[in-house]
């Protein structure tokens, strides 16, 4: 469960990289239709100011005694000053002789018929200049003469606000740009959301909780959530499956052993010879044997099968082992053994109430087991800084010279085992059990030798 | 003592009615619930044993029942399935103990005993004989007015000779009865216990005479 699944990219990164692209593509597009559509504008009053300016001086232009006069009239020169203080030009020419004004300026590369004008974009003297040509045919002396007058307009006036229209123009792009990302983040947030509250809703779930997604979800995400519906269901009915097959397995294992087991008892109490008592007694002997061997086996099936998603409760560990240690009187006292239990309030754990029971089942076993008669066990439930300790102390000898490693392994018995019943499971379950909720199992012979002193340690949450 | 045994299996019904017969008890048998509803709607018992897989139904549901009338009588579960599962459901249920088939008989009339002494035991089950008086469930031993409590094994023997007064019980037979089969146990065991118990019966006018090469015998001086 543990090893990161690989990614393959964020849905979240991936939408908002793709909108904030889309955001500065269009942030961009913007920025330079502005600016064309103002250049645009900019261009055309300039050029409009140009074409009056000039058709002012072609309406002054006069013919008289075959003699042409143009009197070039104040405003229409001045009207260009006021757009701008950019320097203007002039020049009025008829058959290829300038009349008046500026000789060098350049001319228009374009034809223009009379009553027509052309706007170019030249550049004099170093200069840029926008210079628009009227032209128009008057006749002198019976003859047609085009007189063709040319203003024009250096443009660094139209430079300047060019260049402010372009940064309003980048002002308003760049504004589209931080809108447009932060809707984007946003977006991308907000379509996620129902993939992130499916996830949090799942991960919130206990481990056994298998009841199939309600939650409505938006459509995309209905055959995902559908799947994992008929997962969860496999689930469900394969687990139950196991669990069930675990309890119902003791049971057919356990009735017939204990009708062979019982009878076995009674007829030991009637029947008189050696031989037969003896066999008898192997015989139940026999019994207890797989008894417990189908018992300790299916329990650490069980333990296994529930340590793989812990089905966490909190639980008050001196209530719990004082339980145990009542019910487990009865047992001692047949071996007449003093078991005592001592616990102060505890701080309670978070953890699996039945795999504990059994952990903690599996220890007293032992204790009572391999203890001598008359003797006296002690169960002590404390804290201990940060842990929760559970101590069984015992007078049955210890683990002297016994690799205490080996035997929280399957199916090892120690030394002294021989003669008494068990299948070398106990501490392999106890083990299982307290590791699986990060704890110890350590296991110790009590200072003076005389037995052991196991316990089993829990953190507190 | 009267018990209330619900158990299908007969083989197991008899082997159980028989040992606790044998100690002296006064024991009925119901093989389904709905004998057991009859049987415990008449009679007043002392402790159910309760099977959890009965033919028509689940001993839980008469658990159940039997604790929503309020009856007293204290109830041990057999069960044969697995503890881890099970056990919790049991004692939430009201049961007072339970037990896990295949069980030892001892172990079984411990759970009796210890349950029975939970429910404070009346004195109509004291046993008089010569100067002594004997509580089973409490384990006390009085003898002239001088009252002791008798270690498990002392109890369970006197037990047994004082269900069968001036009957020879030898040890063999004497070792089964005391002791589990899981141990091995030697002969000389009994001795130390009869030891035991002929020091507490001292002045009680009750003797354990040895019967040579047959075994022991309790009876009046
Ligand atoms: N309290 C104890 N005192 C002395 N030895 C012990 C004690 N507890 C365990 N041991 C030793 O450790 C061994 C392993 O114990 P474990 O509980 O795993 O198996 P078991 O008791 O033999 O069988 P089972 O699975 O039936 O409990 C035992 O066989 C015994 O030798
Ligand atoms: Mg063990």
């Amino acid at each position: 469960m543990s090893d990161a699944l690989q990614t393959s990219g964020s849905l979240r990164r991936r939408l908002t990289l793709q909108l904030v692209g889309s955001a500065a593509f269009l942030a961009m597009l913007l920025f330079f239709v502005v600016l064309a559509f103002a250049r645009d504008v900019a261009q055309q009053t300039h050029d409009s100011i140009l074409l009056a300016s000039a058709t002012s001086i072609m309406d002054s232009v006069s013919v008289q005694a075959d003699e042409v006069t143009v009197d070039i009239p104040y405003a229409a020169l001045s009207m260009l000053g006021n757009v701008s203080d950019d320097r203007v030009f002039y020049r009025i020419a008829m058959r290829g002789q300038v009349l008046t004004g500026y000789q060098d300026l350049p001319s228009t590369s374009q034809s223009v018929r009379s009553g027509h004008s052309a706007f170019d974009t030249l550049v004099y003297k170093g200069d840029s200049i926008r210079m628009v040509t009227s032209s128009r045919r008057l006749s002198l002396n019976g003859a047609p003469a085009d007189i063709i007058i040319s203003v024009a307009q250096t443009r660094e006036g139209q430079a300047t606000q060019l260049a402010q229209l372009a940064r309003s123009a980048l002002q308003l792009g760049l504004g589209f740009f931080l809108v447009a990302t932060v809707l984007a983040f946003w977006t991308a947030q907000s379509s996620i959301r129902p993939l992130k509250q499916l996830t949090e809703a799942m991960s919130r779930r206990g481990p056994k909780d298998l009841r199939p997604v309600r939650r409505p979800v938006p459509s995309e995400m209905v055959p995902l959530v559908q799947s994992l519906n008929q997962f969860i269901a496999r689930l469900r009915v394969s687990l139950s499956r196991s669990e069930d097959f675990i309890a119902e397995a003791a049971h057919r294992v356990r009735t017939p052993l204990a009708t062979v087991r019982a009878q076995a008892e009674i007829t030991l109490l009637r029947v008189d010879k050696p031989e037969n008592r003896a066999s008898l007694r192997e015989m139940i002997r026999a019994i207890d044997e797989s008894s417990r061997a189908a018992g300790q086996l299916l329990d650490h099936a069980m333990v296994t099968f529930r340590t793989d998603s812990l089905e966490r409760e909190a639980i008050d560990l001196g209530d719990l082992t004082r339980e145990l240690v009542d019910r487990l009187h009865p047992i001692a006292e047949l071996k007449d053994i003093a078991l005592t239990f001592d616990g102060s309030p505890l701080p309670e754990i978070s953890g699996d109430q039945i795999l504990i029971q059994n952990a903690v089942r599996n220890i007293l076993d032992n204790a009572i087991k391999y203890s001598p008669y008359e003797s006296a066990i002690q169960v002590s439930t404390r804290q201990v800084s940060h842990t929760v300790l559970i101590q069984v102390e015992d007078e049955a000898g210890g683990f002297a010279d016994m690799d205490t490693d080996a035997l929280t392994q399957r199916f090892i018995r120690g030394k002294n085992a021989a003669g008494t019943i068990g299948s070398g499971l106990g501490l392999t379950i106890a083990r299982e059990v307290v590791e699986a909720h990060g704890g110890a199992l350590i296991i110790e012979t009590s200072g003076s030798g005389a037995g052991a002193c196991v316990s089993l340690s829990f953190p507190l949450a | 003592m009267r018990f209330l045994l619900v158990e299908d299996n007969i083989s197991l019904a008899t082997a159980v009615l028989d040992r606790l017969r044998m100690d002296g008890h006064v024991v009925d048998h119901a093989a389904n619930i709905a004998a057991a509803e009859d049987y415990s709607a008449t009679t007043d018992y002392d402790l159910i044993l309760l099977d959890i897989m009965l033919p028509d139904g689940d001993g839980r549901a008469f658990l159940r029942s039997h604790r929503s009338r309020l009856i007293e009588t204290p109830v041990i579960v057999l069960t044969a399935r697995s503890e881890v599962s099970d056990r919790v459901g049991m004692l939430d249920l009201g049961a007072d103990d339970y037990i896990t088939k295949p069980f030892d008989f001892s172990e079984l009339e411990a759970r009796c005993r210890a349950v029975l002494r939970r429910h404070g035991g009346d004195s109509s089950n004291q046993k008089r004989f010569g100067n002594l008086v004997f509580d089973p469930m409490a384990g006390t031993l009085s003898v002239a007015g001088k009252t002791i409590t008798l270690r498990n094994k002392e109890l369970r023997l006197l037990e047994i000779f004082l269900n069968a007064p001036d009957r020879i019980f030898s040890k063999p037979k004497l070792v089964d009865r005391l002791f589990s089969y899981d141990e091995d146990v030697s002969e000389n065991a009994i001795e130390v216990y009869v030891g035991r118990l002929r020091k507490h019966l001292n002045g009680s006018g009750v003797e354990i005479t040895t019967v040579r090469g047959m075994g022991y015998r309790m009876s009046l001086t």
